[in-house]
């Protein structure tokens, strides 16, 4: 295992662990490869809870809530994505899943390290681990899109079609956020969930212009999945503080760019925005659907059969 | 590298190959052996459009198919943790080594393909259960140790088995190996990882550690298969320059790894009959369950029914989705050759 990435941290602080901020966007440089990360730039979750516990990168209460948001909601994605492994439609679809889950299990990874510098009450750091297996569900910040079941093929494509061009808009975002580790976090993402936007956009296209079969199998999918769009765009009072401060943006900020964009590929695929009611939701809020509980059984278990053990 | 004309490759490869007289095949096949037989007197090696003989083509389908086989059907007992996996790290590395063998999968089914077996076929003959995989992956993996024990004894014993393979004297499955053992490499060492974690852990997860490891050591051994005085194939398969070492060879090799390794990881071997043999300066070990491993290889193993399950069911479930990208993929082409 390299160790570079540790010696940068050290030796230059809180600053250093923004690096790739500057390149992100850009194209054809070494550090731009999603797929090959380059072990001195790339930001791993061990060098943020290095980071933490040294105090050289310490979350403000507000900020460390954003982080555990984003945090669980890509843990939970992960968690479902992570299923499909030896179980898709393709050999090349298990490895493709299977790295799109990896994506999020790191930034989950990423964003929970950095959650954790603020939040223990004993003034110590909570890890990565204590943060996903040792919380309640009423204790996750999801929201709902993330924890609804995998479904068929279709199901997950319209989720993960959902989810990417979302998180696209919010990490692009975030690049500029005045928090250096969360633009350091969402540089390194936000390339990664491209390519996630690539793999969903052009499952679309293909099973939606496929076969008649395929096309009514998309078309249920996003009726299935479309109530839990609404929440992702939802304000509430801590995003109202971020955007003042300039950490991070007000989610209803992404919403036209989001519509443009996927609406442009469900043009081209000749399908309709789903009219379909919005979930109520109250993931931000902890209040979860029915489907989180047995999720975190499955997740934790081992965990938590036994406390206090290293894995 | 052989003159384009000898080729051996199935009639529908060379679409344009022209009717040749019965002289001059026979003097084709003539020339073809001789190549061959030149090829593997200088240890050298055979790529797809070279001649080869017949069985020494079927033999390679047979056994880089069935190796393809064992990559996909070994990950099912590897996810069975992935969403238990105790750490978010060990659930991230978990994930990425099952990831590897689909990747291996798909690299060794494309080495078989250029022998002249597409991959669809290969995929039927194994949900038929009329192809073989490797027997080991029809035990289940029942704690997390098992994680451990898998990639180091399992992945060890494949490490030990396909390097020699690296030299095998087809070069695209050789090719394949060279890339295969780098990430084995990692795998075992991942495994190893995770028992020592484990051993110098909490009593229980040291027992769950050993226990993982009494479990899966007799199995491990019996990857390099049958003892060879019970190995029919082997001798062909050594002439052929495919196989180096004798499966008895590399066990014994592979034991002695072992029994270094396990002192790190303050365990023991299940084998109380393990020692150096001073007069052959080889490893020895004790009696191994043959029948218990013909029985498995015949499909009676705890796991085989839910094995190949698992693999039909999400083989029939993805039947729609493989339909539509062909059909999609016909109209996008139709659409560009009318443009």
């Amino acid at each position: 295992m390299s160790t570079s990435p540790e010696t940068t941290t050290e030796a230059g602080g809180h600053g250093d662990i923004s690096v790739g901020v500057a390149t992100a966007g850009t194209s054809g440089d070494a550090t731009a490869s999603a797929t090959r990360i380059t072990p001195g730039n790339a930001l791993r979750p061990e060098d943020i809870a290095l980071a933490v516990s040294r105090g050289t990168a310490k979350p403000t209460e507000d900020v460390a809530e954003f982080a555990l948001r984003l945090g669980d909601d890509a843990l939970i994605l992960a968690q479902r994505l992570g299923h499909w492994i030896s179980r898709a439609p393709e050999l090349e679809e298990d490895i493709a899943l299977g790295n799109i889950a990896l994506d999020q299990l790191g930034h989950a990874r990423s964003f929970l390290s950095y959650a954790g510098g603020a939040l223990g009450e004993d003034g110590t750091a909570k890890s990565e681990d204590d943060l996903a297996y040792f919380r309640s569900e009423d204790e996750f910040r999801s929201i709902e899109l993330f924890e609804q079941p995998n479904g068929d093929f279709a199901v997950t494509i319209a989720r993960q079609f959902v989810v990417s061009y979302y998180q696209f808009e919010l990490y692009s975002r975030l690049t500029k956020s005045t928090d250096a580790t969360l633009a350091g976090i969402a540089a390194k993402a936000v390339k990664e969930v491209d390519y996630h936007r690539d793999h969903s956009a052009q499952w679309v296209l293909r099973l939606a212009l496929g076969t008649d079969e395929s096309r009514r199998k998309m078309i249920h999918g996003f009726k299935v999945i479309w109530p839990y769009v609404d929440e992702l765009f939802r304000d509430d009072e801590l995003t109202a503080r971020l955007a003042a401060a300039g950490a991070a943006v007000e989610p209803s900020s992404l919403r036209a760019d989001f519509d443009r964009l996927t609406g442009e590929v469900l043009a081209e695929a000749e399908l309709d925005v789903p009219q379909v009611p919005a979930a109520l939701g109250g993931g931000r809020r902890g209040k979860h659907s029915e489907h989180l509980g047995y999720m975190l059984a499955e997740m934790q278990v081992l965990a938590r059969q036994h406390p206090g053990a290293s894995w | 590298m052989a003159s384009q004309t000898l080729q051996s490759v199935p009639a529908e490869f060379t679409p344009g190959r022209q009717e040749i007289s019965a002289e001059e095949a026979a003097r084709h096949e003539a020339e073809g052996q001789a190549y061959f037989d030149r090829v593997m007197a200088e240890d050298s090696r055979i790529e797809p459009r070279d001649w080869m003989p017949a069985g020494y083509r079927k033999t390679l389908i047979r056994q880089v198919s069935q190796h393809a086989h064992s990559e996909i059907i070994g990950m099912q007992p590897e996810a069975n943790w992935i969403s238990r996996a105790p750490s978010l790290k060990r659930k991230a590395i978990l994930m990425a080594k099952v990831q590897d063998e689909a990747g291996h999968g798909l690299y060794l089914y494309s080495a078989a393909e250029t022998l002249g077996q597409p991959r669809d076929q290969m995929m039927q003959d194994l949900m038929d259960g009329k192809a073989k995989y490797s027997s080991i992956f029809n035990y289940p993996a029942r704690t997390w140790a098992d994680m451990g024990a898998i990639g180091w004894m399992v992945d060890g014993a494949a490490i030990a088995n396909q390097v020699p393979l690296c030299r095998a004297s087809f070069g695209p499955y050789g090719r394949a190996m060279v890339r295969v053992c780098k990430e084995e490499s990692f795998h075992q060492r991942q495994g190893f990882e995770i028992l020592l974690e484990l051993s110098h852990g909490t009593p229980e997860q040291k027992q769950m550690a050993q226990e993982a490891v009494n479990r899966w050591y007799a199995p491990a051994l019996m990857m390099f298969g049958p003892p060879d005085d019970d190995s029919p194939n082997s001798k062909q398969s050594m002439a052929w320059n495919i196989k180096r070492f004798s499966n008895d060879e590399l066990r014994n090799r592979f034991v002695g790894m072992m029994m270094e390794q396990v002192k790190v990881l303050e365990l023991t071997l299940p084998d109380k009959d393990i020692r150096f043999n001073e007069e052959t300066k080889k490893w020895e070990h004790g009696p191994l369950d043959w029948d218990e491993f013909h029985e498995v290889l015949k499909g009676r193993g705890p796991c085989n029914a839910q094995r190949l399950e698992r693999r039909r069911e999400a083989h029939e479930n993805g039947t729609w989705v493989r339909e539509a990208a062909a059909a999609y993929a016909r109209k996008q082409a139709e659409k560009e050759s009318a443009a």
